[in-house]
């Protein structure tokens, strides 16, 4: 498999990418106060393909969010890539996501960009990349992707699944250290859904990529290596997956 | 062309012309925010139009006058306000050191009512038929003429008249017509242009100006033009003129002086001007409001993308470039059909009223910057529905 272009980025060797400790998390403030996690404690290896899983309102999402540099860490502590989270400033958690990767339930591809521009959006983000780098890096993973010859077209003019890739593409077109991804297969059906899933895991383990996803879709737990269920806010159960 | 433009936008912003794309992508939103544009553009001009061919009919008058000094009431804003001047401020006037000559102007306005019952309006000067008071050679031409009893000559640029009354007084044909219960005959013609309150100009004799308006009386002319001799300064003489006399009755000023201090009052005193000033500023407001709506409307519907711009890692300052892109391509697309038809207009009203309706050189360039600044102004107020794009929302 080829490699894409990468962005020279500093990798923390030492530690997994992702450890948790004692995290807890609320929601409002008084009488309406309400916790949304408590006292997680969670390490992701390098490469590994984790599922979070459970009910809604269980705080899968919320964990998701918060390893993701998307809300502040209020109580307990993330250390992301080699770096505390908590007390970090705005600004650093901004410089944060850009070592990262998202994939969003609904592809949030934008309208008025062709597939290869919302993948290059992926990758302007960093800066001193030359121009002609990035133009071949985005038709590089579009190629990957299966959606070589789609590259010109406007979203409205793609399928689900082919958004859904257009939307990988654009996630690994940074060369992520952490991809996090929401139901990624959800508006899918049962064969474009898993293709997708296996896809993104092969090219993210082809680069050491590792991968945090929510999901409820019993279907592709067979290509995770870890899953993880939230209840209540609470990890309640932590186990590899038999297939991994 | 819609590449070539995003080609050529990459290119100088270094990044994907988003803003553009974004508004060539939706076309009916994309023409409706450059008909506001060009609306607004079109409104300002034209407001601009008729202040600057207020400004500058203003002028006319006092071009053609032969003289560098205009001694007037000191009540008299305009060259058609104020009290009468004694007449014994003429040889006042004459006995100052570095006066070459002066002589006194009597001005009035007539009704003259057409034949189909229609009233034109038109300013008249009475001059001493001896002396060259204007600097026309139509009108010095005719000076022995107007010496005849009850004879003038008219500005050819005056509004409403049948059109084959010129040509014809050109080739010979007095014209004749009732005004104040006298019968005038028009000998002769000349060129100055009408303004906002008169449809043209007469110029008659000062005997005949007097039996015209019969509440005149010779020994109160409305002002004096003044002539410097040569190699002296003409700010020199008007010093020595003040001095000689009262300022009481009178103001003396030079010719420049008075045509900018005319044009100050009429257009920051009168309603005319005012309102002109008012038109240019709803022009702006109408613009800010337009292009506002637009770029609000622009930034909630992408809002979901911009978070999601967020989360990959883009900052504030990339989504401000978003939308002052926006709002410049809105501001010089919207600009160039806006010129367009504000020239067209501009011809059309000239035509049909005489105004001196021009459009200068600067004018373009001044409301196309205004038009960039009102762009950018409505672009940072709808930067701040930018806020409302939170990446935790996403998920």
């Amino acid at each position: 498999m080829q490699t894409l272009p990468s962005i020279a980025q500093p990798r923390a060797q030492d530690e997994p990418p992702i450890v948790v400790s004692g995290l807890s998390h609320w929601f409002g403030e008084g009488d309406v106060r309400k916790q949304a996690l408590g006292d997680i404690h969670l390490a992701v290896a390098r490469g590994q393909l984790v599922m979070l899983m459970g009910a809604s309102g269980s705080g899968k999402t919320t964990l998701l969010t918060l390893i993701g540099c998307l809300r502040e860490v209020q109580e307990g502590s993330i250390r992301l890539l080699g770096r505390e989270l908590k007390g970090a400033s705005a600004d650093r958690l901004v410089e944060s996501r850009r070592r990262l990767g998202f994939i969003f339930q609904a592809h949030n591809l934008h309208e008025s960009l062709t597939a290869h521009q919302n993948v290059r959006m992926g990758l302007d983000v960093h800066e001193g990349v030359p121009e002609t780098e990035r133009e071949d890096a985005a038709a590089h993973v579009l190629a990957l992707l299966g959606l070589g010859d789609r590259a010109t077209y406007l979203p409205a003019n793609l399928s689900g699944g082919q958004k859904q890739r257009v939307a990988i593409a654009r996630a690994l077109v940074g060369n992520p250290d952490v991809i996090f991804a929401d139901e990624p297969t959800a508006a899918l059906d049962k064969d474009s859904g898993y293709d997708v899933v296996a896809l993104l895991k092969r090219l993210a383990r082809a680069r050491g990529t590792t991968i945090l996803m929510v999901t409820h879709d019993n279907r592709i737990l067979g290509l995770c290596d870890r899953i993880v269920t939230l209840q209540d806010g609470r990890i309640v159960r932590d186990e590899k997956s038999e297939t991994s | 062309m819609t590449r070539l433009v995003a080609r050529l936008l990459q290119r100088l912003l270094g990044r994907l012309p988003i803003g553009w794309l974004q508004l060539t992508h939706n076309r009916t939103r994309l023409a409706a925010a450059l008909a506001g544009v060009a609306f607004a553009n079109i409104l300002i001009f034209i407001q601009l139009g008729f202040l600057g061919a207020l400004i500058e009919s203003i002028g006319l008058p006092y071009r053609m006058m032969n003289a560098e000094i205009l001694v007037a009431a000191s009540d008299a804003n305009t060259l058609s306000d104020g009290s009468p001047l004694p007449r014994q401020r003429l040889y006042q006037t004459l006995a100052v050191p570095g006066v070459s000559a002066a002589t006194a102007v009597y001005y009035n306005r007539l009704d003259w009512k057409q034949p189909d019952g229609t009233i034109r309006t038109l300013d008249v000067f009475g001059i001493d038929p001896s002396t060259q008071a204007f600097r026309s050679g139509e009108i010095n031409a005719e000076l022995d003429r107007l010496k005849l009893s009850d004879t003038a000559l008219i500005d050819r640029k005056t509004r409403n008249v049948p059109r084959d009354l010129f040509p014809s007084i050109g080739a010979g044909r007095p014209y004749q017509f009732e005004a104040n219960n006298r019968s005038i005959t028009v000998v002769g013609t000349f060129e100055i242009g009408g303004g906002f309150a008169a449809d043209g100009y007469l110029v008659v004799s000062d005997q005949t100006f007097l039996r015209l308006f019969k509440r005149r009386v010779p020994g109160a002319p409305n002002m004096i033009f003044v002539k410097v001799e040569p190699g002296v300064p003409a700010a020199t003489v008007v010093e020595r003129l003040r001095a000689a006399l009262p300022d009481s009755d009178t103001t003396v000023r030079t010719v420049a002086e008075a045509v900018a201090s005319d044009q100050r009052f009429q257009t920051t005193q009168k309603p005319i001007g005012i309102v002109f000033g008012f038109g240019i500023v709803i022009g702006v407001l109408v613009g800010v409001i337009v292009v506002y709506q637009v770029l609000s409307s622009d930034v909630a519907d992408h809002l979901r993308e911009y978070a999601t711009f967020k989360a990959i890692g883009y900052k504030r300052g990339f989504f401000l470039g978003i939308v002052f892109e926006e709002a410049l391509v809105l501001a010089l697309l919207g600009f160039i059909p806006g010129l367009a038809i504000a020239l067209l207009l501009y011809q059309v009203i000239a035509a049909s009223t005489g105004l001196p309706i021009t459009m200068p050189g600067t004018r373009p360039l001044l409301v196309l910057l205004g038009t960039l600044a009102m762009c950018t102004l409505s672009g940072a107020i709808a930067t701040r529905r930018l806020e409302r794009a939170d990446p935790a929302d996403l998920f």
